[in-house]
């Protein structure tokens, strides 16, 4: 039993790696299908921040027109309020 | 701060208008290709983060200190658009990595801590909406912690062995790409016209509701 197991981790010691996998390979030299399209996720990244601060400041004009609509509803309210009956 | 924001927002529009052209005619980094213009965004997003967190950090002392209501305005503000900064990079990175990595994250130093750093600025914006009375103070002491992590986020990459790459390539870009500083660092000056842009607009949001505050606060004497 000891025997077969040390066998078995000695062939996985002397196996060979499979060809370029100790080293580095070039995008150009990978097939087609382990290839990841970069223009997806670079027009998806551009896209995002766009997207995003315009929604970050579309969401100040409409907190700040909220606070105004309030401001203007309270002016007139202790405006009227004042008025003499 | 009105007398500016128009000049600076037509700056700001027209520079980013530009920066997709300036980006596109830069040089092609050599291993990554393609996907590595998103450093373009990416990195300045992240200047512009920090940015924020600094400037929450040192209002909130500030505040804290010697008790300014206007510092705690910038602190809110500031945080507030640092978070926003941030998603950017946080989302930004990964696109790049799932092709630059060949997957969406790691949890290596730099990313761990960055997206700490994050949420610490997302708790102190809870702590701020729902703290209650002396939140303000609360959610000062941490902004005060979040800042103190920050030279760590930059450095991680210098103490630890990490996957991202190194903090000398943005300095060292002049030297080793010249095609690609000037579109880098127009970017940068972009994304930070953008951060003082965002937090004028914000600072008016909190002084109007301050001033709508004051105006509450009258009509009940």
């Amino acid at each position: 039993m000891l025997t077969a197991i040390a066998s078995f981790l000695l062939l996985l010691a002397v196996q060979q790696p499979p060809p370029g996998q100790g080293e580095f390979v070039p995008i150009s030299q990978l097939p087609p299908g382990d290839r990841l399209p970069a223009a997806p996720l670079l027009i998806a990244a551009y896209a995002f921040v766009w997207v995003a601060l315009l929604v970050y400041l579309w969401s100040i004009w409409r907190r700040i027109t909220k606070v105004e609509a309030e401001m203007h509803a309270l002016e007139r309210r202790s405006t009227s309020g004042s008025r003499p009956r | 701060m009105r007398r500016i924001f128009t000049p600076l927002t037509i700056v700001v529009a027209i520079m980013f208008a530009c920066s997709p052209i300036l980006i596109a005619g830069a040089p092609y980094e050599s291993t990554m290709g393609l996907i590595q213009k998103i450093f373009y965004y990416h990195v300045p997003s992240w200047f512009a983060m920090f940015t924020g967190v600094f400037t929450c950090g040192i209002a909130s002392i500030v505040y804290l200190f010697r008790g300014r209501p206007d510092a705690d305005r910038v602190a809110a503000s500031a945080a507030e658009i640092a978070v926003v900064f941030g998603l950017i990079g946080l989302v930004t990175g990964p696109m790049w990595a799932r092709k630059a990595w060949g997957v969406w994250w790691q949890w290596d130093a730099k990313l761990t801590m960055a997206l700490l750093v994050e949420m610490i600025f997302v708790g102190y914006l809870l702590v701020r909406k729902y703290g209650g009375p002396g939140s303000d103070k609360l959610a000062a002491a941490v902004a005060i912690f979040g800042m103190a992590n920050v030279p760590f986020v930059y450095e991680s990459v210098n103490i630890w062995r990490t996957v991202h790459p190194k903090t000398s390539v943005v300095p060292e870009l002049a030297r080793t790409a010249p095609g690609m500083a000037g579109p880098f660092w127009f970017c940068v000056l972009a994304f930070m016209l953008l951060f003082a842009l965002l937090l004028t607009a914000r600072i008016d949001l909190e002084r109007r509701r301050a001033a709508l505050d004051a105006l509450y606060l009258a009509e009940e004497d």
